[in-house]
């Protein structure tokens, strides 16, 4: 993600991708972390959802021992071993980096063309010029530069105690392959699991996608891409892997990264109320909810999709204004689930408490320590 | 009359048919038909034809036929027969060509060669009869973004914003002055803007006193610059304020009402003498140049209080991207781009038919400069020229239009059928003309309601098309140019207009 390049004329930018999926995302609200367990066998049971093209993982809570250092997991297409070099003196220009290493793998697990994927835990080093730039923009600086002008480099996250896993195949032979279960703990894990119709396997097409500790798992096509795409443009975002989810993370990091919207703002701008809905709130609502859809326009993500994103203490789930894809929620003492299918949370927690199907467009918001996702139940179908 | 011109049109009576009831002679304003009461028969001076076919649709029996007059000259690929006739009214008049409407001439029409898209398994097609399907569209400049503050759970919008309008459909009524066209043509848009939730543009002659308590609120207002009924009143009644810098049909040249059409109440809403002719010069004299523009546009806001959007109207011509990038930094909210196929009343034939560009290209590379410029959201595009259906409007609206502008399409729902004689102040409609007895032709209840019908089938369309590709709301395909396909275009035309060839 954030591979900026600028297209002469919008005629020949390739065609985007088409991808249908199955997602599932769950997270202790107290801060526990457990292993992979849930994850691996919810996205198990949605197999026909994915066609073995890609399949990831975001786990959050995965590095309490480095919590400080920004966890930069590198892949390297072809285990290109030039590009390696050359991405670690950047680094070593422009980090210090504390510790790291290959990611373990388990070579038994037969998966397609596996690239070397790499940690590193750094801290920025930067020099005078940048010395009052903050430290995430000086991350996500670097981060585009090692993935726009070093081949066969993609950056899968960057962000701190967290980190994504991804790749060609199932979800659940990326997890075996990476070894999820066994090594790694966290109290949010989101999984995705991929149906392209028009794409070459390519480990960094995978999702989630991810800057800093943000990530992005995502079920849709949307139709108003060649919109939001234009509207991202205007703000230095350029779309280069031409997918959806791509628009759809850039406008996540536009909004509430950057602009640290809330996401109950930033999902009434995604999946907006209707006109006439809108018509019937009290003045202040109606005032707000106009500003929102005249200004935000571009932004509408209109035709199908369902998304979970995460970052740190927080997992969400949205989908659109008029529900083309499907979103279940549930949740069980201090587990929230999110899921494409009611089913997979089912089988991975048989004796769940509630369950609902939020409304499109109202966000599913799991925070550590507080109780806001039942916040949508009210709102629920 | 013109010596030694063959007729345009012919006139065939079938006079089995004919009952002498002489309807025919009173519609005509031309006086093609004459009852001799002695001989009781009908005449027909066809030379003076205009082919508006008023009198074959009013005929009672159905006896009257008008088509191309059967006389040609020698076949000449070079030497058309309108080349050929207008030389001979030259040579006989020494005199400019006049013409009325949009270019008649065969310049490609880019929305024929562009396809739209549909939804096909992947994501599912809407229908609009069974879900919500929105057109509603807003008119003015945009922040880039907002800065949104949160008291508590409450969000707060910070940003100042700037006016902007709404409308119900994106389609509004272009600029047709009082005194151009009928009162009761005039009122008729204003009314079926009013009742659509769009807009009516005023042109440059000024808002009637009377009309403004009513649909002044529907009203966009033109500062042209004959400066024709400009007031403190009329800019602070209106929704939006216009200037008139260029007209599509005559780019570079001014309007030309001849003083037999400015009669008592024209003259009044002019603010002119009655009788005289009311000519706007071809530049406006306080604008040489783009910091001239930026102070007419704040002067404009000023005495408006900044409360209204305000929109610089010009023609497509070769360097429309950046004339269009300048007019939005000197602080326009709205740029409007006529096409080489907008109409006119009155036009030069030279001029009308052999100068600017098409919409298609200019829109597209208008739209596409002040992206790369990072200005986009700082205006809204209004395109104007040549639609004829609302097919036309979706494309506009994908090449990155926030609203288009019909002005022929409206004048046709009222009757109008391209004669081109709109400068005779003939129009047997009762659309373009000031004789009283043409003008009760038309009846305001019964014409906005054709023009409502208009604009309610164009909606529906509109939704039907945007349900196929799976979108429902018009924002989401403006701009979007994955859902158009280019046919039969060449590789430049294709990269002006960003679009993809149909199968790439």
């Amino acid at each position: 993600m954030l591979v900026q390049k600028h297209y002469q004329n919008d005629r020949i930018i390739p065609e985007k991708d088409i991808d249908n999926c199955g997602l599932f995302g769950v997270m202790d609200t107290s801060g526990r972390r457990f292993g992979g367990e849930m994850a691996v066998n919810a996205i198990k049971n949605m197999k026909v959802r994915g066609n073995g093209l890609g399949g990831g993982f975001a786990i959050y809570g995965l590095y309490p021992e480095y919590k400080d250092y920004y966890a930069l997991h590198i892949m390297y297409q072809d285990k290109n071993m030039s590009a390696k070099r050359k991405t670690e003196e950047i680094l070593t220009e422009n980090f210090y980096v504390v510790y790291d290493e290959e990611i373990p793998t388990d070579p038994s697990v037969n998966v397609f063309s596996p690239p070397l994927v790499w940690r590193y835990f750094v801290k920025p080093q930067k020099n005078s010029e940048e010395a009052n730039m903050a430290d995430d923009e000086y991350v996500v600086s670097k981060v585009m530069h090692m993935n726009t002008d070093v081949d066969d480099v993609y950056v899968f996250s960057s962000g701190k105690n967290m980190g994504v896993f991804k790749g060609v195949g199932f979800p659940e032979e990326i997890a075996d392959y990476f070894m999820l279960e066994k090594l790694y703990e966290g109290y949010i894990w989101t999984v995705h699991s991929r149906f392209p119709t028009n794409t070459p396997g390519w480990w960094g097409g995978a999702h989630p996608f991810s800057m800093l500790d943000w990530t992005v798992v995502h079920n849709g096509e949307i139709s108003s891409y060649g919109t939001n795409r234009r509207f991202l443009e205007l703000h230095d975002f350029y779309c280069t892997l031409h997918t959806d989810t791509e628009v759809m993370a850039y406008a996540v990091d536009l909004l509430m990264r950057r602009q640290g919207l809330p996401i109950e703002v930033v999902s009434k701008i995604f999946a907006p109320p209707m006109w006439n809905a809108i018509e019937r709130m009290n003045k202040e609502e109606k005032e707000l909810y106009t500003t929102l859809r005249m200004v935000y326009a571009p932004l509408l993500m209109n035709g199908p999709f369902t998304v979970v994103i995460a970052h740190h203490n927080e997992m969400i789930g949205i989908t659109d204004r008029i529900r083309l894809r499907p979103i279940t929620a549930g949740a069980k003492g201090n587990l929230v689930f999110l899921s494409s299918e009611e089913m997979a949370i089912r089988r991975v927690c048989p004796d769940l408490e509630l369950t609902w199907t939020p409304a499109g467009g109202e966000p599913v918001v799991a925070r550590l320590n507080t109780q806001d996702h039942l916040k949508s139940l009210n709102k629920s179908i | 009359m013109y010596s030694h011109l063959l007729s345009e049109f012919t006139v065939q009576r079938m006079d089995d048919r004919c009952i002498r009831c002489q309807v025919c002679e009173r519609q005509c304003p031309n006086g093609v038909h004459e009852y001799d009461k002695g001989l009781d028969r009908m005449f027909t001076y066809e030379e003076k034809c205009v082919g508006c076919q008023r009198c074959v649709v009013m005929c009672p029996t159905k006896a009257l036929f008008v088509r191309s007059h059967p006389s040609e000259y020698r076949m000449n690929a070079s030497w058309t027969r309108d080349k050929f006739q207008n030389l001979k009214k030259q040579a006989e008049t020494g005199g400019v060509v006049l013409t009325g409407s949009g270019n008649d001439k065969p310049y490609r029409i880019y929305w024929d060669h562009m396809v739209l898209n549909a939804s096909q398994v992947t994501n599912p097609s809407i229908d609009p009869l069974r879900e919500p399907m929105e057109l509603k569209t807003f008119i003015g400049r945009k922040p880039d973004t907002l800065k949104i503050n949160m008291d508590g759970d409450v969000p707060k919008v910070e940003s100042e914003l700037h006016p902007n309008i709404p409308l119900a459909s994106p389609v509004l009524f272009s600029a047709m002055s009082y005194g151009a066209i009928s009162y009761r043509a005039y009122k008729s848009l204003a009314m079926a803007a009013k009742e659509f939730g769009v807009m009516f543009n005023t042109g440059e002659g000024g808002l009637p006193v009377e009309m403004r308590k009513d649909y002044a609120s529907n009203a966009i207002v033109q500062c042209a610059s004959g400066r024709f009924g400009v007031d403190q009143d009329y800019l602070n009644s209106a929704a939006m304020i216009e200037i008139k810098i260029g007209q599509g049909a005559k780019p570079g040249i001014g309007g030309h009402l001849p003083g037999e059409k400015v009669a008592q109440h024209v003259a009044q809403t002019r603010m002119i003498p009655q009788g005289t002719d009311a000519l706007s010069p071809a530049p406006q004299h306080d604008i040489y140049s783009i910091e001239d523009l930026s102070m007419l546009i704040y002067a404009l806001k000023e005495a408006t209080n900044y409360e209204k959007p305000v929109s610089v109207k010009i023609a497509a011509v070769h360097n429309v991207a950046a004339i269009a990038s300048g007019i939005v930094r000197a602080g326009a909210d709205v740029v409007a781009i006529d096409g080489l196929r907008g109409g006119t009343g009155a036009a030069p034939l030279a001029t009308r038919d052999n100068v600017g560009i098409p919409l298609e290209l200019a829109l597209a590379s208008v739209d596409r400069r002040l992206r790369e410029e990072g200005i986009r959201s700082k205006c809204s595009i209004l395109a104007a020229g040549g639609f004829r259906c609302s097919a036309d409007v979706l494309k506009a609206i994908a090449l990155g239009a926030d609203a288009v502008y019909i002005g022929t399409a409206a004048l046709v729902a009222m009757g109008c059928t391209l004669c081109q004689k709109c400068y005779t102040g003939k129009c047997a409609w009762g659309i373009c003309t000031q004789n009283p007895y043409l003008v009760k032709r038309l009846n305001p209840e019964i014409t906005s309601q054709r023009l409502v019908n208009l604009l309610k089938a164009w909606s529906h369309e509109l939704k039907e098309m945007l349900g196929g590709m799976g979108i429902n709301a018009i924002e989401s395909i403006r701009g979007n140019r994955e859902h158009l396909r280019g046919i039969a275009l060449e590789e430049w035309e294709l990269n002006v207009l960003g679009v993809k060839g149909a199968g790439e």
